[in-house]
């Protein structure tokens, strides 16, 4: 599977990318992300793992365009990324769903604002809302649906600008279990149905192995890429068929050796987190 | 909250209310006879009735209470355009908030209806400086109240506008401005109560017109029953231009969950 992601294009990459931002209380720069290289193929699943202010959100703000970096290039489908632009698309935990509208009207708040042609806009968002099975909520205002929902009409809202690439950070960490399984099988299917290519930022290890094609393992401050680890299971599409692999737990174990779970973390936290 | 409750609620809370109404208005009426008031102090119930009608035919209560009426409008309207539109402004320019925050901060402190007789010197006896009282009492509940909204905008929110390639404008109309209408209806609820107090003011300061001028008059003449009147007719100016924006406040707000919107009123 690896081989053939070689081959394909190259929708999203970062070289060398350095951030650096200023401390808050003046004493300098603080390196948040230092020569960070990777590259994520066309229809692939790419999970970022590490610790917390390991610059993984960072990532995630250069290549939507929100944040430029210090050092390094950032590139989407070729073009290097000098601002927010129509080829990639971001989804928070957070839903930023906007209680003035209703599920309809807020899947469209992208596409509106791209001026796409108001007949286009309803189709897409009929479109995704009956993917989503959110068809009959589809007047409904926001704080009438579950967690749950919400976080769809967001994948939807996500999808309906039809991005080439989708950067999630932590998008379903707010749910419970249950109803994040469901929604982790639905963006599955949804981004291999129509091969579009994720960046995901995510703390569960378990969800990492079970969405990805690839998990990117990250260091603490300053961030940089420690291993790369492919996953090689079938199913991409069904994580909860892919749940039930032994070899699931394989992955998670490696991982939370590279991440020195249960060390680490731990005894920083003793020492006041400083490195 | 289950309905039943809530229903019960209701129910027990509106009859407890005219209840209150019923015993307030015969203590009105028969009180000051009980306690041997005589009636150019507290005048009974009955009789400001009657004035009240005579005022009507005699004294044109109507066309004064339209006069208030008129300049209650249009400092509300005026001052919480100017309020919102200041509000919008400094909150999107944080250099502008932080140097002109000395002056505003003076200003607000400053008791508004104090500039009524200076209003006057400079107008005249005419119905401009009683509505530039108003717009002045009016225009801080709003401008704060936006400006704080504009501020609290989750700048996550900005960022997915932003990285949908929104330009400011669209920022502003599709993000900031629906954001901020539910503190802006907070502020112009205060100032619909307020913009009634500049008004009358103005109207006590200097005029012949308006129910200000009639409560100054009756004043003048010991005419109690028409002073009580005109405090009747004021209360219910100021209580139709609070119904009024909370009646906007619902339709604007319809999208807010029932809870919250019973919550204020």
């Amino acid at each position: 599977m690896a081989v053939e992601f070689l081959m394909s294009v190259v929708r999203l990459e970062y070289r060398h990318v350095t951030m650096r931002f200023a401390r808050s209380d003046g004493g300098g720069a603080l390196t948040a992300l230092s020569g960070v290289s990777f590259g994520v193929h066309d229809g692939e699943v790419v999970s970022l793992i590490g610790p917390s202010g390991c610059g993984k959100s960072t990532l995630l703000n250069i290549g939507s365009g929100l944040a430029a970096p210090s050092d390094g290039l950032a590139f989407v489908d070729g073009e290097r990324i000098e601002g927010p632009n129509a080829h990639v698309a971001f989804m928070l935990q957070k839903d930023l769903l906007l209680p003035w509208r209703t599920v309809t009207e807020n899947v469209m708040l992208g596409v509106e604002i791209q001026h796409v042609r108001p007949a286009e806009r309803r189709l897409r968002a009929r479109r995704l809302l009956d993917n989503f099975n959110l068809a009959e909520f589809s007047g409904h205002y926001p704080h009438q649906l579950s967690g749950g929902m919400r976080q769809r009409v967001a994948l939807a809202r996500t999808l309906a600008v039809d991005p080439h690439v989708l950067l999630l950070d932590e998008p379903f960490s707010a749910v419970d279990a249950q109803t994040r399984m469901v929604l982790q099988r639905d963006l599955a299917q949804t981004l291999s149905r129509s091969r579009k290519t994720a960046l995901l930022i995510t703390h569960d290890l378990l969800e990492a192995v079970t969405l990805s094609d690839r998990v990117l393992v990250m260091s603490a401050r300053p961030g940089t890429i420690i291993d790369e680890i492919a996953i090689d299971l079938p199913q991409r599409d069904d994580p909860i068929a892919r749940r039930r692999e032994p070899r699931v737990n394989d992955y998670v174990a490696r991982l939370m050796d590279r991440l020195d779970i249960g060390h680490a973390v731990i005894e920083k936290q003793a020492t006041g987190g400083a490195i | 909250m289950n309905n039943d409750h809530s229903g019960s609620l209701i129910r027990n809370g509106t009859l407890a209310s005219v209840l209150l109404l019923a015993v307030f208005l015969a203590a009105w009426q028969w009180g000051p006879g009980l306690f041997g008031i005589p009636t150019f102090i507290v005048p009974p119930l009955s009789m400001v009735a009657r004035e009240f009608v005579h005022a009507w035919q005699f004294d044109h209560l109507l066309f004064h209470t339209s006069v208030t009426v008129a300049e209650v409008l249009a400092g509300f309207i005026l001052g919480s355009l100017v309020g919102a539109f200041a509000g919008y402004l400094l909150g999107m320019s944080p250099m502008a908030e932080f140097a002109l925050s000395p002056y505003i901060l003076a200003l607000q402190i400053a008791p508004k209806v104090a500039f009524a007789p200076l209003f006057i010197l400079w107008m005249g006896f005419t119905v401009y400086p009683k509505i530039l009282v108003a717009i002045l009492i009016v225009f801080f509940p709003v401008m704060v109240n936006v400006l704080t909204a504009i501020r609290g905008v989750d700048p996550d929110l900005i960022n997915l506008a932003r990285s949908f390639k929104a330009t400011r404008a669209q920022i502003f109309w599709k993000i900031e401005f629906p954001t901020s209408m539910p503190p802006m209806f907070a502020g112009l609820r205060i100032g619909s109560t307020l913009a009634v107090v500049g008004v009358v003011v103005g109207e006590l300061v200097g005029g012949n017109m308006g129910l200000g001028y009639l409560l100054t008059f009756g004043e003048g003449q010991a005419d109690t029953p028409m002073v009580f009147v005109s405090i009747v007719m004021l209360t219910l100016v100021g209580g139709i231009a609070y119904l009024g924006v909370i009646l906007a406040e619902r339709r604007v707000l319809h999208y807010l969950p029932a809870q919250t919107a019973r919550h204020n009123i």
